[in-house]
C-alpha cells in the first residue's frame, strides 16, 4: 500500500522527490484553516464537480508551466518532449473546463509551488507523480458525483490522460518496472485508487494559496 | 447523486463482499509478480460468485454493459496468459512489466465474474491471430506490442464509452472508472515500450459498443 496522505496535528508538509509525502491535518472539511464566509465555494452538484476538477487542472498547469519554463538539469531530450506534452494537455484541460463553467468558473488559483525544488529531476517527477495519480483518484471518486451524462464522459475523456501521464512519470522514475502500470497501487481486485473531494484537496491543500470550500462535495 | 436500489443492495450483502466491490483499499502484487492461475483461483471474489445477490439485482443496462466488459478482459486475459507462456515471446527485462499487466486484467475478470454472478461467463473461444492477420502473434514481440497496445487503448475508449450507462449505479460507476484508469496506464507502458507516444492527445475519445465489438470481433473464434 502506498498512500500519499497522512494525517498529522499539525500542518506539516514534507516533500522530498521520489518519497515524497504529503502529511496534512485540520478539520475533515478542506477550507484550509480559513473561514468560510472568506472563502469561495467550489458550488453544488456538477459546477461544484467541475470547478474541483478545473481546480487541479490549474495547479496541474501552474506545476507544468513551471517545469517546462525552468528545466531541471540534465532534463533529456524525451524527458521535455514527455513533460511539455503534459503541459499542453493539463492547459487543455483547464481551458476546457474553465469554458464549460463559463460564468460559474472560480478565480485563477494563487499556488505555492516553495516546497519543490525545480532544479532537481527527483523533486520534479515525484511531485508530477504524485499529482498524477492524485487527479487520477479524484477523477474516479468525483464520477459517481457527476450527474449529466455528457460531463461524465467529459470527466472520462480527461482522466484517461491523466492515467497516461502518471504511467509515462513513473516509467521516468522506475523504468521497465510494476510501477508504470501501478503495480505498487493497484488493489487485488485490479481496480485503481479512488479519493474523495476532501482527501485529494487536503493533499492538494499545500500548493493552493487561494481560500476555497468544498463544503458541498460530499 | 441520489439514493441508488444498488447501494441499498450492497448494504445488504456480506460486509466483506460489500468492502471488495465498493472499497478503494489497495493491494498490490508485488515485484514478485502472482503467478496468473493463482489469481483467477483466488477465493477472494470468485467464493461468492455462484451466489451474487449483487448480480441478481443489477439493471438489465448494467448487466449488458458488465457482460461487453467481461468479454474484453477475457481476450485480454487471455493475451496475456497465452503471451507469458510462449516460451521466448517477451522479453525478460518485460517479464514482471506483463506478468503484473496480465494479473491486472484476471483480476478484472474475476471481479466483473463475481459482479455478475449468474449472467457471467467463461472465457470464450479465441484466435489471437485474428484469423491469421497477426499470424506471429505469440512469436514476434513487436506483433505482440502492437496487439497489447490495440486491446489496451480498446479497453480505454470501451469503458469511457459505456460510465454513462452505469450512472445509476454509483458503486458500479465507481469500479469501471476504476478499471478504466488501470487500463489507461497499462496502455501508456505499452506504447512507450514500443517506442510510441503514450497518449494521442490532450483528450482520449470514446468508442461505441458496437465500435467496439467491431475491432475484438477478429480475435473472438
Amino acid at each position: 500500500m502506498n498512500t500519499n496522505f497522512r494525517l498529522s496535528r499539525r500542518h506539516v508538509l514534507k516533500w522530498s522527490g521520489a518519497a515524497a509525502t504529503v502529511a496534512v491535518a485540520g478539520s475533515l472539511l478542506p477550507n484550509f484553516g480559513i473561514s468560510t464566509a472568506l472563502a469561495a465555494d467550489l458550488g453544488e452538484g456538477d459546477i461544484g464537480v467541475l470547478n474541483y476538477a478545473y481546480a487541479l487542472e490549474q495547479l496541474e498547469a501552474a506545476f507544468y508551466t513551471m517545469v517546462v519554463k525552468s528545466p531541471y538539469a540534465d532534463m533529456s531530450a524525451d524527458e521535455t518532449a514527455i513533460l511539455t506534452d503534459i503541459m499542453d494537455h493539463e492547459v487543455a484541460h483547464r481551458d476546457f473546463l474553465k469554458k464549460a463553467l463559463g460564468e460559474k468558473a472560480i478565480g485563477d488559483l494563487e499556488v505555492d509551488f516553495s516546497a519543490v525544488d525545480f532544479t532537481k529531476r527527483d523533486s520534479v517527477l515525484g511531485t508530477a507523480k504524485v499529482f498524477e495519480d492524485l487527479g487520477v483518484s479524484a477523477y474516479n471518486g468525483a464520477g459517481k458525483l457527476i450527474e449529466n451524462p455528457d460531463y461524465l464522459l467529459a470527466a472520462g475523456k480527461i482522466v484517461s490522460i491523466e492515467a497516461r501521464h502518471a504511467a509515462v512519470i513513473r516509467d521516468l522514475l522506475d523504468p521497465d518496472s510494476i510501477s508504470p502500470s501501478g503495480g505498487d497501487i493497484i488493489d487485488k481486485n485490479g481496480l485503481d485508487v479512488v479519493n474523495t473531494p476532501a482527501m485529494v484537496l487536503k493533499a492538494a491543500g499545500p500548493f493552493i494559496k487561494t481560500a476555497f470550500t468544498a463544503n458541498s462535495l460530499v | 447523486m441520489t439514493t441508488n436500489q444498488i447501494s441499498s443492495v450492497v448494504a445488504g450483502l456480506d460486509p466483506d463482499l460489500t468492502e471488495r466491490l465498493v472499497s478503494s483499499n489497495r493491494g498490490s502484487f508485488g515485484s514478485n509478480a502472482l503467478k496468473l492461475g493463482a489469481l483467477v483461483s483466488a477465493p477472494l471474489v470468485l467464493a461468492v460468485a455462484a451466489t451474487n445477490a449483487f448480480g441478481a439485482e443489477l439493471p438489465a443496462g448494467i448487466v449488458d454493459v458488465l457482460k461487453f466488459a467481461l468479454t474484453l478482459e477475457h481476450i485480454e486475459d487471455a493475451f496475456y496468459r497465452s503471451g507469458l507462456e510462449a516460451k521466448g515471446l517477451i522479453p525478460e527485462k518485460y517479464v514482471d512489466v506483463f506478468t503484473n499487466i496480465g494479473a491486472h486484467e484476471a483480476a478484472h475478470v474475476a471481479f466483473l465474474t463475481a459482479a455478475l454472478g449468474k449472467d457471467a461467463f467463461e472465457r470464450p473461444k479465441l484466435d489471437l491471430t485474428a484469423g491469421g492477420k497477426y499470424a506471429d502473434a505469440l512469436t514476434n514481440f513487436d506483433t505482440y506490442l502492437t496487439l497489447s497496445q490495440t486491446f489496451e487503448d480498446l479497453g480505454v475508449a470501451a469503458y469511457k464509452g459505456q460510465a454513462a450507462n452505469l450512472i445509476e449505479s454509483d458503486d458500479i460507476l465507481t469500479a469501471a472508472l476504476q478499471i478504466h484508469s488501470v487500463e489507461a496506464r497499462h496502455a501508456a507502458q505499452v506504447r512507450r515500450i514500443g517506442g510510441k507516444p503514450s497518449w494521442d492527445g490532450a483528450f482520449d475519445e470514446p468508442k461505441t459498443k458496437e465500435e467496439v465489438l467491431a475491432a475484438a470481433k477478429p480475435f473472438l473464434a
